[in-house]
């Protein structure tokens, strides 16, 4: 019969079916819920869902009273993107958008309800846009609507602060206005390229020249600003950036290029000019690799709920978090988060601190004891009473912290930046050299001669080898789940020399799969009626247990009864079992024990206990081995020492284990750190980490699901690919290197321009062949080298 | 007059205009998400009615 059981998945999320099956129309489901979303679904012909994919959809969870907060007029209109009296748009974002299928349903919304007029996925950002008609539908109702086929929208305190945010497309402006011009002016200049006097040429070129000038201006003037604000701002600060030469050298192309068709001394260079700034926007573009569905820049706000219930004179009323203040007793249902630190008035609290440390083990509270923000409820409902408010509790004060205020690119010199000093000063003196060789020998070459060195010095080659080389690296490390937020991050995790883990989370797995029983052996009785208690109880304890248990009958109690927080009894023919914490089962010499353990206790006579461990990261001692000839390694835990023997059984000697830090503790340790000259690299993945993640040179967030939030970093790494992490930094490296190589590359381009320029002969027509050659053989270059690199990595 | 002119003329007004067309595409949002109108068109207006493959 199990087996069976095990291998039926439900028609409609996918899930193992586990404790019922529900037959519908030759289909499985797990639960109610998916059967009652495949019913709306064929009921209104959407069955077509479940043909562009086999089993798309999620378990549609208890809402209730969840969404009160969206008939509040001022939540309401901070969420809507337009809102007129008859029309409402808004966007929500669902995690749950992962297929096509999701996309297809999601769009024929108005087949479930013709009040929705439209709808649009934004498939990247897991968004949808939602057009409905104001006066008889509601925001309320089309988030009920959303949950209840299992697409619950996530409504964070963010949406709440974040107002309408515009998207920045001025990049792929300049770069269509320096393509539409490079284009154009290409082709103008051409008839020049080869025909250099004929009658033909005589009596057209001047009006190609202008035209070519006219293409030029918005390249110079619109396209290539940056270049010449970033050199100011460089030049300013007393920095030769890679910026200040490129800004020259467009500069000059631009005034030496009007002179002479002015003067009517040639054709200009306006061809190299519009293809230069091409190329280098095409760089960038191509280096501004962004994960629209990932956020590196979140707080606590992305977690926190927008509103909560208030309770005042016996009345619940939904108010924003905002409005919290010191006193006020609220009330919390189950799945929701805790967003003030509290004390427990009512009810019994089982609370998932696991988005503040990574442990997802829920812990128990009775009233009167104090709760923190941050943490789920995760059984039933309780209230308590706020003792701070929304910034103030002991979690969010840690956003006061100036660290987050850090832009952590200040004070850091790229490679390129390192060599565009020597660079541009060796160019500024063969220029002068060059001018002054030809103002003895013949001054009226002299002018020509400087202006063409600075032309064809422009170190395009250069600026392209980075952000091609990073910009390949992050599309691959991408592919392997590994996401980091820019290139700028992938060249200082080349340099660090400290590498700092978070215990709970980062090196352990969230689940708890490892326990090791001590006291009297139990007998098959009693071990089946064990497991056949366990059978009845959702806690993560009793799942994990039952789980590691051996296959047993299982048996139908004859009693079961589950107390919340201390533990269950159950009765099977004439022996009772007692499942639970110690006192709870009549256990009284337990000495402190760090560990969590559960203890079981048969006809009243107590028999033992199980002790569960972390379980640890597949590959974690590999990893540090590895990692240990290179890199200073630590751990820092918010947890106590229960775990000290085994760490240091499975690490490697010299490994510093801490324990008991807190949120701050764990800043300031690295920021000692860095004070001594250490880079650091923090590994971490609560919200408790998110100091240490912003104080570090790099912080990287450990995911289990990198679509649920994960705190403010510079890169996410997918759990799975922990032990990867050592070959991820040595990749790093080695782009370095290539970057490296390609300078190597383009000096040769530059020296062979320079004969050309200093010897007086550059015409336009070999700097228009040498720059596009030296760019595209760099871009070439790079993208194969690091193509070869990318094949190495898992 | 020369053809030469009005050739160039012809050609740089065609040229702007699709310039004019890309601004105008990238303005409205067009490029801002480019996976999901991919998936959108391969999907018919009436699904042809079959049953679906039975689960496992």
């Amino acid at each position: 019969m199990s087996n069976i059981m095990s291998e039926t998945t439900c028609f409609h999320c996918g899930d193992t079916c586990k404790e019922e099956i529900i037959q519908l129309e030759e289909k499985s489901f797990c639960c109610f819920g998916c059967k009652t979303v495949y019913e709306l679904f064929s009921e209104n012909d959407l069955a077509c869902y479940y043909d562009l994919q086999a089993a798309p959809g999620a378990i549609p969870k208890e809402i209730a009273g969840k969404y009160d907060f969206l008939s509040q007029q001022n939540i309401i209109d901070k969420l809507l993107e337009f809102n007129d009296d008859t029309i409402q748009i808004v966007t929500l974002y669902i995690p749950h958008i992962h297929c096509s299928s999701c996309i297809w349903i999601l769009e024929n919304l108005h087949k479930l309800n013709p009040e929705i007029t439209a709808s649009q996925v934004n498939f990247g950002k897991k968004t949808v846009r939602i057009t409905y008609n104001a006066t008889t539908f509601s925001l309320k109702e089309v988030v009920l609507l959303l949950s209840k086929i299992g697409y619950e929208p996530y409504i964070s305190l963010e949406d709440y602060s974040a107002g309408k945010n515009k998207i920045n497309r001025t990049l792929i402006y300049k770069l269509g206005i320096a393509g539409f011009a490079f284009g154009n002016v290409m082709f103008l200049s051409f008839p020049e390229y080869f025909q250099v006097s004929g009658f033909w040429i005589e009596q057209y070129k001047i009006l190609f020249r202008w035209l070519m000038f006219a293409f030029s201006l918005p390249v110079v003037f619109y396209a290539a600003q940056d270049y010449f604000i970033s050199a100011y701002k460089g030049l300013r600060a007393k920095l030769l950036n890679i910026d200040v030469p490129i800004a020259l050298g467009i500069l000059v192309l631009f005034i030496r290029s009007t002179v002479e068709i002015i003067f009517d001394f040639g054709s200009g260079f306006f061809d190299s000019l519009t293809g230069l700034v091409f190329f280098l926007l095409l760089g960038k573009f191509f280096q501004q690799k962004t994960y629209s569905f990932l956020s590196f820049e979140r707080d606590y706000k992305s977690y926190f709920p927008i509103a909560i219930t208030k309770i005042s004179n016996g009345k619940e009323t939904p108010i924003q978090v905002y409005d919290i203040e010191k006193g006020d007793r609220l009330l919390i249902r189950n799945e929701e988060l805790i967003p003030v630190d509290g004390i427990l008035i009512n009810g019994i609290a089982a609370i998932d601190y696991s988005f503040v440390t990574g442990e997802s083990e829920t812990v128990q509270k009775q009233s009167g004891d104090k709760v923190f923000a941050g943490g789920k409820q995760t059984s039933g409902i309780i209230e308590i009473e706020a003792i701070k408010s929304v910034e103030q509790s002991y979690l969010t004060q840690l956003w006061s912290n100036d660290v987050f205020e850090k832009n952590k690119e200040e004070g850091f010199t790229t490679v390129t930046n390192a060599i565009s000093k020597h660079f541009t000063v060796t160019v500024l003196s063969i220029a002068v050299v060059a001018t002054i060789f030809w103002l003895m020998v013949d001054a009226s070459k002299a002018m020509n001669v400087f202006t063409a060195v600075l032309i064809i010095a422009c170190p395009c080659a250069i600026a392209l080898a980075a952000p091609f080389t990073f910009g390949n690296l992050l599309r691959i490390f991408g592919k392997l789940k590994f996401y980091v937020k820019n290139a700028s991050v992938l060249e200082q995790l080349s340099s660090i020399n400290t590498i700092i883990f978070d215990k709970t989370g980062t090196i352990t797995s969230n689940q708890k799969s490892t326990a090791s029983y001590d006291g009297t052996q139990l007998t098959t009785a009693e071990t089946t009626l064990l497991k056949s208690t366990l059978r009845g109880s959702n806690h993560p304890l009793s799942r994990t247990l039952y789980n590691i248990l051996e296959e047993q009958n299982i048996v139908t109690l004859d009693h079961f009864e589950e107390h919340i927080g201390k533990g269950m009894t159950a009765s099977y023919h004439n022996d009772h079992i007692k499942v639970g914490a110690a006192k709870f089962v009549g256990y009284t010499d337990d000495a402190t024990v760090l560990n969590t353990t559960v203890h079981i206790s048969t006809n009243n006579t107590y028999k033992g206990k199980y002790t569960f461990y972390n379980k640890y990261r597949k590959g974690l001692s590999k990893l540090f081995n590895n990692l240990k000839k290179q890199y200073d390694l630590a751990i820092l835990s918010g947890d106590n020492e229960g775990e000290l023997e085994n760490l240091k059984k499975l690490l490697p000697s010299k490994t510093k284990l801490i324990f008991n830090q807190t949120p701050n503790d764990k800043l300031e340790y690295i920021q000692y750190h860095q004070a001594e000259g250490a880079k650091v690299l923090m590994v971490g993945d609560g919200l408790n980490d998110a100091g240490a993640l912003a104080q570090s040179n790099i912080g990287i967030a450990l995911s289990e699901n990198v679509n649920v939030f994960s705190p403010a970093c510079d890169a996410i790494l997918d759990a799975s690919k922990f032990n990867q992490l050592d070959q991820y930094i040595k990749a790093s490296k080695t782009a370095i290197k290539i970057i490296k190589w390609s300078f190597v590359l383009s000096f040769i381009y530059n020296s062979i321009g320079l004969y050309f320029a200093i010897t007086g002969q550059l015409a336009p027509v070999i700097a228009a062949i040498l720059m596009p050659l030296s760019s595209i053989s760099i871009v070439v270059f790079t993208t194969i080298c690091t193509s070869i690199l990318g094949r190495k990595l898992k | 007059m020369s053809v030469i002119y009005v050739l160039l003329a012809i050609s740089i007004v065609v040229a702007i205009l699709f310039f004019v067309a890309f601004i105008i595409a990238v303005k409205n949002g067009q490029f801002d998400d480019s996976y999901t109108p991919s998936v959108r068109m391969l999907f018919e207006d009436e699904l042809v009615k079959e049953k679906p493959k039975k689960q496992n």
